[in-house]
C-alpha cells in the first residue's frame, strides 16, 4: 500500500480518536468550575453535588486525552520525520510550550480535584478547578497556533542548505509573535475552543434528559439541564458567530479550501451556496446541486457582487479532495444549526418551566449528545482535509514530508494494533460512563455528613 | 550561538532526567506490581501514585517538544528510526494511564486483574526500551546523508542495547522500590526494603558489564567527563544501599535519584557533542552544533524556559507536599 497513504491513516486514526475527549474536559471543565464557584458562593449543597459527579464523569474522560495525546506529540518524529526537520524550527516550540505551561498545570492541579478535596482548603479546591479548566484551554492554544501556521504561515523564511552533499530547504523563524499570531490562530482558536465547549454543555444536556427519560437520579438530572440550558445557547451562538469570522479568514488565506467547501468550480461575483450536491472533481461540477444565489458572495464580502475564487483557478494538483472537503465542512455546519435550534427551544420551554416534561424535547437532546462530538471531528476534518494537498499550505507537499525510512509495513502494523487498543478504549470508556450514570451522584445526606 | 545550542541541549537533558527521575519512580512501582502479594498491596500501590503520575509523564512530553524544537533533525532521525519501538512505549503508557485510573472503579476481580497485568506491562516495556533506545543511540546508528535511519528494525535489537534495556529496568525497579518503602505503611515496607536489595544488586553488575563493554565499542569512546560522572552514579548507588540498609528511606530515594541523574549525564557527557553518532559515515553525525533550530528559535524557547520551568517546579513541589501523608495497605 502506498506509504503517504497510511500515514495520514495512521495520523488520522489518532488524532480523530484522541479528539473525542480533550473538547469534552475542556468543556466540562468550566462546568464544573462554575458549579464549584456557585458552592464557594452559597454553599448550596447542590452545586457541591453537581461539581463532585461531574467530576467524576470528566477523571474517566480526561485520561483516556492524555493516554492517546501522547501519541499525537511523537507521532510527528515517528510517521512524518521530513515535516519533522522541515519546521521544527517553528512548530516544536508550541509543542514544548503546551507542556511547559498547559500541561503542568493542568495535570498538577487535576490531582488536587480528583484526590484531594480532604487534604487543601475549600479555596484552595475551587482555584484548582479553576487550574485544570484554564490549563485545558491553554492546551489548546498552543496547539491551535502550531495548527495555524501550517495553515496560514507567517514569521518565517525559507532556507536551503546542502547538507552532506544533499540540498535541504527548511522553514526559519524570522518573527516569534508573527509565528504565533500568524492570520489564522485567533479565528481558529475561537472556534475551537467554542466548539469544544459545546460538546461540554450539550453533553451534560443531553446526558441528563436521557436520565430523566429513564428515570434515574431525576431530581440531580433536572438540576443539570437547568445549569446547562443557558450555557447551551450561549456558546452555540458564540460558534456560529466566530464559526463566521473563521470562514471569512479562510476565504482570505486559503481560499483554494474554501472554494472546496463551498464547492465552487468556477471564480465568480454572485456566488451560490450549495446546500446539497455531489462534487465531481475529474469532471469539474457538482451533481445533483440545490444552490441559493449569491449566498457566498454576501457570507464572504457583505455584498452580492463580490467575487469568489473557484478552484478552476488552481492547477488540478494544488486542488483539495473536493466532496470530502465539501460534506466534512457542510456536516459540521448543519450539526452546528441543529445545535442551535435545539438549544433556542430548549430556553423557550426552560422559560415556560415545561422543559423537563417535553418529552420529545428530551429525547431530542438525549439523541444530540453525539452531535457536537461529531461536529469537531468533521469540522477539523474540513480544516485538514481543505489543507491538502499541503500539509504546509503552499510550502511544503504532503507526500515530502512522510518518515522515509519507515517500512509501509510497520505503519500497517501500527495502524492495525491502535485500531484495536482504540476500539477496545472506547468500550471501556463507554462502560465506565453508563456505570457513573447508572450510580449517579453521591446523596446530599451524605455530602452533608461530608461537610460537617 | 555554541553556547545556545550547548545550554539547549543540557536543558533538553534535564527534561529527560526529570522524566527518569520522576516517572521512573512510577514505571518501578508498576514493575513490582507484579510481586505484590495481595490485593490490597496493589491497591496501595496505585495509590502511592495516583496524585502524581500524569505530572510526571509530561516531562516526557514537555522533553519531546523541547527536542523537537531545539533540535529538529534528532527528534525526526530518532523518532522514525525507532518507530516499532516507539509504537510499543506508545502502548504501554497507553495502558499503564488508563490502568491507573480504571483499575479502582469497578469491583470486579476480572476487572482488578487485567488492569493489573496491564500496569504491570505498561511500565515494564517502556523502561526497557528507554533502554534499549539510548543503547543504540551511544552505539550510533546507520545514516543516509539527510539522517534516515537505513538499517532496519532488527539491528536495532543487539546485545549491547538490550543490555542498556536490563539497566534501564533495574535501575527504575529499585527506584520504584525505594519510593514504596518511603511512601508505604506498614508490613509492605520491610519487603519493598528487600526488593530494593534485590534490584541493587541487578542493577551493579549489568550496569559495570554496560559500562565495561560501553568503553570498549562506543565508537566515541568514553572521556574523562563521562568517567567522573559514572564514579559519581556508583557512589551515589553506595549510598542507596546504605540508607536503605538503615532504614533512612527518603535519603535512599534521594540517592537514587542522584543516580539516575550521574547515569544519564555520563550518557550525554559521553555523547557530546555528538548527538546521534553515525556509524557509517562519522561526518553525517547529528551534532549539537550542525543539528539545532534557529538562534532566534533558541532565544525564544529560552525565554519561554526561564518563564516556565520555576512556575512547573512550584507546582510539583506544591503537589508533593499537599499528597506527602504516608499510603496505608487495608488489608482484605
Amino acid at each position: 500500500m502506498d506509504a503517504v497513504l497510511l500515514a495520514r491513516i495512521q495520523f488520522a486514526l489518532t488524532i480523530m480518536f484522541h479528539y473525542i475527549f480533550p473538547p469534552l474536559t475542556i468543556g466540562m471543565g468550566w462546568m464544573i468550575f462554575m458549579y464549584n464557584t456557585r458552592y464557594q458562593e452559597n454553599g448550596n449543597l447542590l452545586f457541591r453535588q453537581l461539581a463532585q459527579f461531574w467530576t467524576k464523569v470528566f477523571a474517566i474522560t480526561f485520561v483516556i486525552g492524555v493516554a492517546t495525546g501522547i501519541t499525537m506529540e511523537f507521532q510527528f518524529g515517528t510517521n512524518w520525520a521530513g515535516y519533522s526537520r522541515f519546521v521544527g524550527d517553528i512548530f516544536g516550540a508550541p509543542l514544548a510550550a503546551e507542556g511547559i505551561f498547559a500541561f503542568f498545570l493542568e495535570s498538577s492541579f487535576l490531582g488536587i480535584l480528583l484526590y484531594g478535596r480532604k487534604k487543601v482548603s475549600q479555596k484552595m479546591y475551587w482555584f484548582s478547578s479553576f487550574m485544570v479548566a484554564l490549563g485545558a484551554t491553554m492546551s489548546a492554544f498552543w496547539i491551535v497556533v502550531a495548527n495555524s501556521w501550517q495553515q496560514t504561515p507567517a514569521g518565517y523564511k525559507i532556507v536551503t542548505e546542502t547538507v552532506n552533499g544533499v540540498e535541504v530547504s527548511k522553514a526559519q523563524l524570522t518573527n516569534f509573535w508573527e509565528a504565533v499570531f500568524n492570520p489564522s490562530t485567533i479565528p481558529r482558536y475561537s472556534h475551537t475552543v467554542t466548539g469544544a465547549l459545546c460538546v461540554g454543555v450539550f453533553f451534560i444536556l443531553g446526558t441528563s434528559a436521557w436520565q430523566i427519560l429513564k428515570g434515574r437520579h431525576v431530581e440531580f438530572a433536572r438540576a443539570s439541564m437547568r445549569t446547562a440550558i443557558i450555557p447551551c445557547f450561549g456558546v452555540i451562538m458564540l460558534t456560529l458567530f466566530v464559526g463566521h469570522h473563521h470562514g471569512h479568514q479562510v476565504s482570505e488565506t486559503q481560499p483554494a479550501k474554501l472554494a472546496a467547501f463551498e464547492g465552487l468550480w468556477e471564480t465568480q461575483t454572485h456566488a451560490p451556496l450549495m446546500l446539497f450536491g455531489m462534487p465531481d472533481q475529474k469532471a469539474e461540477k457538482n451533481k445533483f446541486a440545490i444552490q441559493i444565489p449569491g449566498m457566498v458572495s454576501l457570507f464572504i464580502g457583505g455584498k452580492f457582487d463580490t467575487e469568489v475564487q473557484g478552484l478552476k483557478d488552481f492547477a488540478p494538483e494544488d486542488r483539495p479532495p473536493v466532496a470530502l472537503s465539501f460534506w466534512s465542512f457542510h456536516l459540521m455546519f448543519y450539526m452546528g444549526v441543529w445545535m442551535a435550534l435545539l438549544a433556542f427551544v430548549g430556553v423557550i420551554l426552560w422559560l415556560k418551566q415545561t422543559l423537563w416534561t417535553t418529552k420529545i424535547y428530551l429525547w431530542a437532546a438525549a439523541l444530540t449528545v453525539p452531535v457536537p462530538f461529531l461536529a469537531n471531528e468533521v469540522g477539523w476534518m474540513a480544516a485538514e482535509v481543505g489543507r491538502q494537498p499541503w500539509v504546509v499550505y503552499n510550502l511544503l507537499r504532503t507526500e515530502s514530508a512522510i518518515s522515509a525510512s519507515v517500512p509501509a509495513g510497520q505503519v500497517l502494523a501500527s495502524i492495525i494494533i491502535f485500531s484495536m487498543i482504540y476500539v477496545l478504549l472506547f468500550g471501556i470508556w463507554i462502560y465506565l460512563l453508563k456505570r457513573q450514570f447508572h450510580k449517579g451522584p453521591d446523596s446530599l445526606e451524605s455530602l452533608e455528613a461530608e461537610v460537617k | 550561538m555554541e553556547a545556545l545550542q550547548i545550554t539547549w541541549f543540557l536543558l533538553v537533558g534535564i527534561l529527560i532526567i526529570g522524566y527518569a527521575i520522576l516517572d521512573g519512580f512510577d514505571l518501578g512501582v508498576g514493575f513490582w506490581h507484579l510481586f505484590a502479594k495481595k490485593k490490597g498491596e496493589r491497591t496501595a500501590f496505585i495509590h502511592s501514585i495516583e496524585p502524581f503520575w500524569d505530572g510526571n509523564e509530561v516531562w516526557l512530553l514537555t522533553g519531546g517538544g523541547a527536542l523537537f524544537a531545539a533540535f529538529p533533525p534528532v527528534y525526526a532521525t530518532v523518532f522514525s528510526g525507532f518507530y516499532l519501538a516507539m509504537m510499543l512505549v506508545l502502548v504501554g503508557l497507553i495502558f499503564r494511564a488508563t490502568a491507573i485510573e480504571f483499575r479502582n472503579k469497578v469491583e470486579s476481580p476480572v476487572w482488578v486483574k487485567a488492569w493489573d497485568i496491564a500496569f504491570a506491562v505498561g511500565s515494564i516495556l517502556p523502561s526497557v526500551l528507554f533502554g534499549v533506545a539510548i543503547g543504540n543511540v551511544l552505539l550510533g546508528l546507520e545514516l543516509n546523508p539527510i539522517g534516515d535511519y537505513t538499517a532496519g528494525f532488527f539491528a536495532l535489537l543487539n546485545p549491547f542495547a538490550l543490555l542498556c534495556g536490563l539497566v534501564g529496568l533495574a535501575m527504575f525497579a529499585l527506584h520504584g522500590a525505594l519510593y514504596l518503602s518511603m511512601k508505604l505503611e506498614g508490613d509492605i515496607v520491610a519487603r519493598t526494603r528487600k526488593w530494593a536489595v534485590k534490584a541493587w544488586y541487578a542493577f551493579l553488575p549489568l550496569f559495570m558489564i554496560a559500562v565495561s563493554y560501553g568503553i570498549k565499542n562506543c565508537i566515541y569512546g568514553i572521556k574523562a567527563i563521562p568517567m567522573v560522572l559514572i564514579i559519581l552514579a556508583l557512589i551515589a548507588n553506595s549510598l542507596v544501599f546504605m540508607f536503605n540498609k538503615q532504614g533512612k528511606a527518603a535519603a535512599a530515594f534521594l540517592s537514587s535519584c542522584c543516580t539516575i541523574a550521574f547515569v544519564m549525564l555520563a550518557v550525554a557527557g559521553a555523547l557530546f557533542p555528538t548527538v546521534v553518532p553515525c556509524t557509517n559515515n562519522p561526518d553525517w553525525s547529528l551534532t549539537v552544533f550542525n543539528s539545532s533550530s534557529s538562534q532566534l528559535t533558541l532565544v525564544s524557547m529560552l525565554v519561554i524556559a526561564l518563564i516556565g520551568m520555576p512556575l512547573v517546579l512550584g507546582y510539583t513541589f506544591f503537589i508533593h507536599r499537599v499528597f506527602k501523608d504516608k499510603v496505608k495497605v487495608h488489608n482484605d
